[in-house]
């Protein structure tokens, strides 16, 4: 860094420093909480993925059923226009100044359980196994989805605050006490110039006044 | 108020229009991602086929940064391909440095 060395300068570097290291530390905080929280919630994350997963495939399984024992066209027309619409409040949570989404689903009819679109005469039974499946895991998938954009959003924050932290620690901190050393050291020198500048002339008026030697 | 959608082909995802989401049926990776961009600020979240996501991926890491939408893949008729799981370890690589979550 190129500064001038002066006190006031000094000064300067010094509160900045504090600053720094104050700033470094409560960063440094920040991203242990962030990882401790962080690292729980990816693990809820994947366990909660696998189940997901397998019950998906377990549905989908349903509907290969369903399509094999009915046309495309009729299984289109059972599903056509749904019973229900699905639509979301989010909510934002605070965690250590990442937003996390917080969703609400509500179904456009009061009954939850009223899911089957269509009349059970000429649909086979297998289609209301297969609805039914994708309905039970409707719930998990939110908090799948809940839980992932929150892993992400998380990771997202904990890189930007360890690339802060490091950017203190290893960088800024240190250029700073290097600085202030500098200073410091340049200041004493000047003082001891000035120091014996002045027994130089001490010595010279002596020897003016009585020509001692 | 936003919509949740499901997003892959059409085999996979028709059921879940029964159960209140929006269905939007795509073949084409390209198609997608310019319907991905149309939709994206109407939708919480959209659930996608594995297939279609790992077409798209370039195109979904743009939204892991945002609010919304939460774009997670599902396995569809193709069945699990892992992206999902490999999608967290994203994360955590991202967070920590290293995956020290795989197993």
């Amino acid at each position: 860094m190129h500064v001038n060395p002066t006190r006031m300068e000094l000064t300067n570097l010094k509160r900045k420093l504090n600053t720094a290291r104050r700033g470094h530390k409560l960063l440094k905080d920040k991203r242990d909480e962030l990882m401790r929280r962080f690292m729980d919630m990816v693990r809820e994350n994947k366990e909660l993925r696998r189940k997901v997963e397998a019950k998906v495939m377990d549905a989908n399984a349903h509907m290969a059923v369903v399509r094999s024992v009915m046309s495309d066209t009729a299984i289109e027309a059972a599903l056509m226009m749904p019973m229900q619409e699905m639509t979301v409040d989010i909510a934002e949570k605070n965690v250590m100044s990442v937003m996390i989404p917080q969703y609400r689903t509500e179904y456009r009819t009061a009954d939850d359980a009223d899911i089957f679109p269509y009349s059970f005469a000429f649909t086979s039974t297998d289609l209301d196994g297969a609805v039914e499946a994708l309905s039970d895991i409707l719930p998990d998938l939110m908090k799948l989805a809940e839980i992932e954009k929150s892993c992400q959003l998380m990771a997202a924050e904990i890189e930007k605050t360890r690339r802060r932290v490091n950017a203190l620690e290893h960088v800024m901190i240190p250029q700073y006490e290097e600085t202030i050393k500098f200073i410091a050291m340049k200041l004493e020198e000047n003082e001891r110039g000035a120091t014996t500048r002045i027994m130089k002339v001490k010595d010279m008026m002596l020897k003016q006044a009585h020509q001692y030697e | 108020m936003y919509k949740i959608g499901v997003m892959g082909d059409k085999d996979s995802i028709y059921g879940f229009s029964s159960v209140g989401l929006t269905v939007m049926p795509v073949e084409e990776p390209a198609e997608g991602i310019k319907l991905l961009k149309s939709v994206a600020d109407e939708f919480a979240v959209i659930f996608i086929t594995e297939k279609l996501a790992s077409e798209m991926d370039v195109e979904i890491r743009k939204y892991r940064e945002r609010t919304v939408p939460a774009i997670i893949p599902i396995p569809g008729v193709t069945g699990n391909t892992g992206i999902g799981l490999k999608n967290v370890s994203r994360s955590v690589e991202q967070a920590v440095g290293s995956d020290i979550l795989a197993d």
